[in-house]
C-alpha cells in the first residue's frame, strides 16, 4: 500500500478500483438475471397469469351487468321499499328479449340461481312467453311468473349488478345474504364446504401424524447404519416415492377392497366370518391408509437428512453421563431432529391438503376432502365461481405454509431422493 | 447399528423390536408394491390371489391382461400420447430450468430467495389448484384440448425439480476449477464442454428424469385441460379405476413399477458417477 493516500486505487487502464469493481457486479447481477428470465417469463405466463385469472373468477361478476344492463340502469335511484315501476319492468322485457335472441341467458339464470333458487326457471320461462307480452308490462311480466311481483328478486338484482361479488366466497363458507343484505349462515342441508374444510386439514393432521409416527423409526435406522447398508435400504424408501401415484392408490385398493386380498387373508385365517369383511375402502380409512403410505417418504427424506448431521457420540457422552436410555433420547437426539420434524411434518401436510387422486378414489363419502368438491364445482355444478372461491381459500392456508416453510428451512433446502 | 457393549438385557430386546418395527414399515412402503406383480398374472378377471394361484396352478395365471394391454387401441394410444407430452415438456423444463439454475447460483443474483420461492411453487400449489386455474386461462387463451396446452402445463409443473436438483449440483460444485482451466490455456467453449457440463450433467439428468416422471404420472390437469385428444396413460388409469375396474390396470401397474425401478437404478448410477467425478468417495 504505497502511494500518497489521496489517489485511490486505481485499475491498469486507471479506472478507479471501486467504480470498476462496481460495474463488474452490476454486470453480473445483470448476467444473473438475464439467465432466469426466460424461465421467470414461461413460468409468470404458464402459471402467474392463470393463478391470477382464478382469483379474479372468485370474485368476477358480470353477467347481471351485461345481460340486464337496461334494467340496471332503471333500477336506478330505486328505493327498495317498493316494488319497482314499470319503466323497469319494460326494460327487463327488452333485456331478456335481446338474451333470448342471442341465446345468452344461460349464464345470468344460473347467477342468479345460485343466490335465490327457482330463478333459472323463472327467467327461461319468462323468455320463452315473451312473445305474447303486452304492455304494461308490470302486470304482465307479475302475471307470467310470480317471482317478478316478489320484492327480493329485485333487490337481488340490484345487489348482483355491482361489477364484483363477494358471494362466492360467502358460499364457500356456507354463508348468505339475504335480500337486505345482511350475511347468515346456509340452511341446514345446503352446510358443506366448512366441514368438508375442517375435515381436510384434520384427516392432514392425522396423517401427519401417522407419517411421522412411521417415518421416525425408519429414518432414524438409516441415519445409524453404516452407509454400504443404508443405501440399500434406501432403495427401499425411494421405490414407493418413484412409482406412480395412481399405481399406489391401485394397489390399496386391490389389497383394502372387501373382495381383496388383506380380507381374503384374514377370512382364510380365520380372524374374521366370510360375511363379516372389513370395509376398508371407499371410506376414511381408506384415504388415511392410502394416503400414509403415499406420502412417508416426504416425512423419511428430510428426517434422514438432519439426523445424518447428528454426531453418533453425543449419545454415548449422555449415557457415559450416566442417562438411561429414554432419558438421553428424549434430553439429546429428540431436539436435534426438530427441525427435520418440522421440515417434513410440514411438507406432508401441505400435500396433504391438497391431494385430489387419492381421496377421489379410495375415499368414497366419508373420505372425501374438499378438493373434490373444487373439482365437483368444475366439472358437475359448473358453478366456476364457487369452485374458484374455494381452490382460493384452499390456495391461502396453502401458502401461508409454504411461506412458514420458507421461513424455517428455505425452499432451496428441499432435496430429492 | 451394533449393540454397544454396555447394553443392558432390556436395551438388547429394545433393540430387537426396534429392528422387528423398522422391517415392518418396510413391508408397509414396499409390500403393496410388489403384490400387484403377482396379481396382474391372474386367469381370472380378481383384484385377489385365487386358489390356483396359491397352490402354484399354471393354469391360474396368464397373460391375458398384458395381451389386452398391448392389443387395445385406447391404451396405445395413451401410452403414445403420454410419451409425447412427457418428453416434449421434460426438454424444455430441463433447458428453462437449467439455464436458469446457472443464474440462480451466481453469487450476484438479485432477490434470489424470492424468485427461488416462485420457481418452486408449482411443486407446492396443490395440483387441483394449479388445474382449475390453468384451465380457465388455456380456455381463453384457445390453449385448452391441445397438445401444446398440456405440454406447457406439464413444462411449467416440471420446472421445480430440474431448477432443485440442477442448483443443488452446482451448489457444490468448485468454480476454482474454471480457473484452473482458464489457467491452463482452454478458452471458455472448450471449458465449459470438457469442464463444467461433465461434472453438471448427473444432476441435469437427474432434474430432467423427475421432469419426466412428473408429466409422466399427473392426472389432475390432463384431466381438466386436455381433450379425448390428449388422453395420457394416466388419464386411462383413472377412468379404469373409477368405472370399469379391470385387471389390465395391475399389468399396466407392473410395468409401471418396472419402470420406476429403472429410474431408480439409473438415478443410483449418476449419483455414483457424479461423487466419482467429484472425488467423494462413498466411504
Amino acid at each position: 500500500m504505497s502511494g500518497s493516500p489521496a489517489s485511490p486505487l486505481t485499475t491498469a487502464d486507471g479506472v478507479p478500483l471501486k467504480v470498476s469493481l462496481r460495474r463488474a457486479v452490476r454486470r453480473s447481477k445483470l448476467k444473473a438475471f438475464l439467465l432466469v428470465s426466460p424461465l421467470l417469463l414461461f413460468l409468470v405466463v404458464a402459471f402467474v397469469m392463470p393463478i391470477f385469472e382464478m382469483l379474479w373468477r372468485s370474485v368476477d361478476n358480470p353477467e347481471v351487468s351485461t345481460h340486464l344492463s337496461r334494467t340496471v340502469d332503471a333500477l336506478e335511484g330505486w328505493g327498495r321499499e317498493t316494488l319497482p315501476g314499470e319503466e323497469a319492468y319494460a326494460a327487463l322485457a327488452e333485456d331478456l328479449r335481446e338474451g333470448q335472441q342471442a341465446r345468452n341467458l344461460g349464464l345470468l339464470s344460473s347467477r342468479l340461481n345460485y343466490e335465490k333458487a327457482g330463478m333459472r326457471s323463472t327467467i327461461t320461462r319468462t323468455a320463452r312467453s315473451l312473445g305474447t307480452l303486452e304492455p304494461p308490462y308490470k302486470e304482465a311480466l307479475i302475471e307470467a311468473n310470480a317471482n317478478w311481483g316478489d320484492l327480493d328478486t329485485w333487490k337481488l338484482i340490484e345487489r348482483e349488478s355491482t361489477p364484483l361479488t363477494l358471494s362466492y366466497y360467502l358460499a364457500a363458507v356456507d354463508r348468505q345474504l339475504t335480500p337486505d343484505g345482511e350475511i347468515v349462515r346456509a340452511p341446514e342441508s345446503q352446510r358443506l364446504h366448512v366441514n368438508l374444510f375442517w375435515r381436510t386439514l384434520w384427516m392432514s393432521l392425522v396423517i401427519t401424524g401417522l407419517t411421522l409416527l412411521l417415518g421416525y423409526p425408519v429414518a432414524f435406522l438409516l441415519a445409524s447404519l453404516p452407509l454400504r447398508y443404508s443405501n440399500l435400504l434406501m432403495i427401499l424408501v425411494l421405490l414407493p416415492f418413484w412409482t406412480s401415484l395412481l399405481v399406489r392408490t391401485t394397489t390399496w385398493i386391490a389389497i383394502l377392497q372387501s373382495q381383496g386380498v388383506l380380507n381374503d387373508m384374514m377370512v382364510a385365517i380365520g380372524v374374521i366370518a366370510d360375511e363379516a369383511r372389513w370395509q376398508m375402502i371407499h371410506n376414511k380409512t381408506g384415504t388415511i391408509v392410502a394416503m400414509t403410505h403415499i406420502l412417508l417418504p416426504f416425512m423419511i427424506l428430510p428426517l434422514y437428512s438432519v439426523m445424518k448431521t447428528i454426531p453418533p457420540s453425543y449419545m454415548r457422552a449422555a449415557r457415559s453421563l450416566g442417562g438411561r436410555p429414554f432419558l438421553c433420547f428424549r434430553r439429546v437426539y429428540f431436539p436435534l431432529t426438530i427441525p427435520g420434524i418440522a421440515a417434513g411434518g410440514i411438507l406432508v401436510f401441505i400435500l396433504s391438503i391438497g391431494y385430489y387422486i387419492t381421496p377421489a378414489l379410495v375415499g368414497g363419502q366419508s373420505g372425501r376432502f374438499i378438493t373434490n368438491y373444487i373439482a365437483y364445482h368444475m366439472q358437475t355444478s359448473l358453478n366456476w365461481g364457487l369452485a374458484a372461491a374455494i381452490a382460493s381459500i384452499l390456495l391461502f392456508v396453502v401458502v401461508v405454509f409454504y411461506l412458514v416453510f420458507n421461513r424455517l428451512i428455505g425452499v432451496d433446502k428441499v432435496k430429492l431422493g | 447399528m451394533a449393540i454397544p457393549s454396555y447394553a443392558t438385557r432390556g436395551e438388547r430386546i429394545w433393540h430387537y423390536v426396534f429392528l422387528g418395527m423398522c422391517a415392518l414399515i418396510f413391508l408397509f412402503l414396499v409390500g403393496p408394491l410388489l403384490i400387484i406383480i403377482p396379481l396382474s398374472f391372474n386367469a381370472q378377471p380378481y383384484f385377489t390371489f385365487t386358489q390356483e394361484m396359491l397352490t402354484f396352478d399354471p393354469a391360474g395365471y396368464s397373460l391375458r391382461w398384458y395381451e389386452d394391454f398391448f392389443t387395445s387401441r385406447a391404451w396405445l394410444h395413451a401410452i403414445k400420447n403420454s410419451f409425447i407430452i412427457g418428453i416434449a415438456s421434460t426438454i424444455l423444463a430441463t433447458i428453462l430450468g437449467t439455464v436458469a439454475a446457472l443464474g440462480l447460483s451466481s453469487r450476484h443474483m438479485p432477490a434470489r430467495s424470492a424468485i427461488m420461492a416462485l420457481l418452486i411453487s408449482p411443486m407446492i400449489v396443490p395440483l387441483i389448484i394449479s388445474a382449475a386455474a390453468m384451465f380457465f386461462f388455456f380456455s381463453k387463451v384457445n390453449l385448452a384440448q391441445t397438445y401444446l396446452g398440456v405440454i406447457l402445463a406439464h413444462t411449467a409443473l416440471g420446472i421445480p425439480f430440474v431448477v432443485i436438483t440442477v442448483t443443488a449440483t452446482l451448489s457444490s460444485f468448485d468454480t476454482t476449477l474454471i480457473k484452473a482451466a482458464h489457467s491452463l490455456g482452454a478458452n471458455p467453449t472448450r471449458t465449459f464442454f470438457k469442464v463444467v457440463l461433465p461434472l453438471v450433467t448427473p444432476g441435469v439428468v437427474s432434474g430432467a428424469l423427475f421432469a419426466f416422471i412428473t408429466s409422466f404420472d399427473e392426472v389432475v390437469v390432463v384431466l381438466f385441460i386436455a381433450g379425448p385428444e390428449q388422453r395420457t396413460m394416466p388419464i386411462q388409469m383413472w377412468s379404469g379405476i373409477r368405472e370399469q375396474i379391470s385387471p389390465t390396470i395391475l399389468a399396466v401397474a407392473t410395468m409401471l413399477v418396472l419402470l420406476s425401478m429403472l429410474m431408480l437404478t439409473t438415478l443410483e448410477l449418476l449419483r455414483r458417477r457424479s461423487e466419482r467425478l467429484r472425488g467423494v468417495s462413498p466411504e
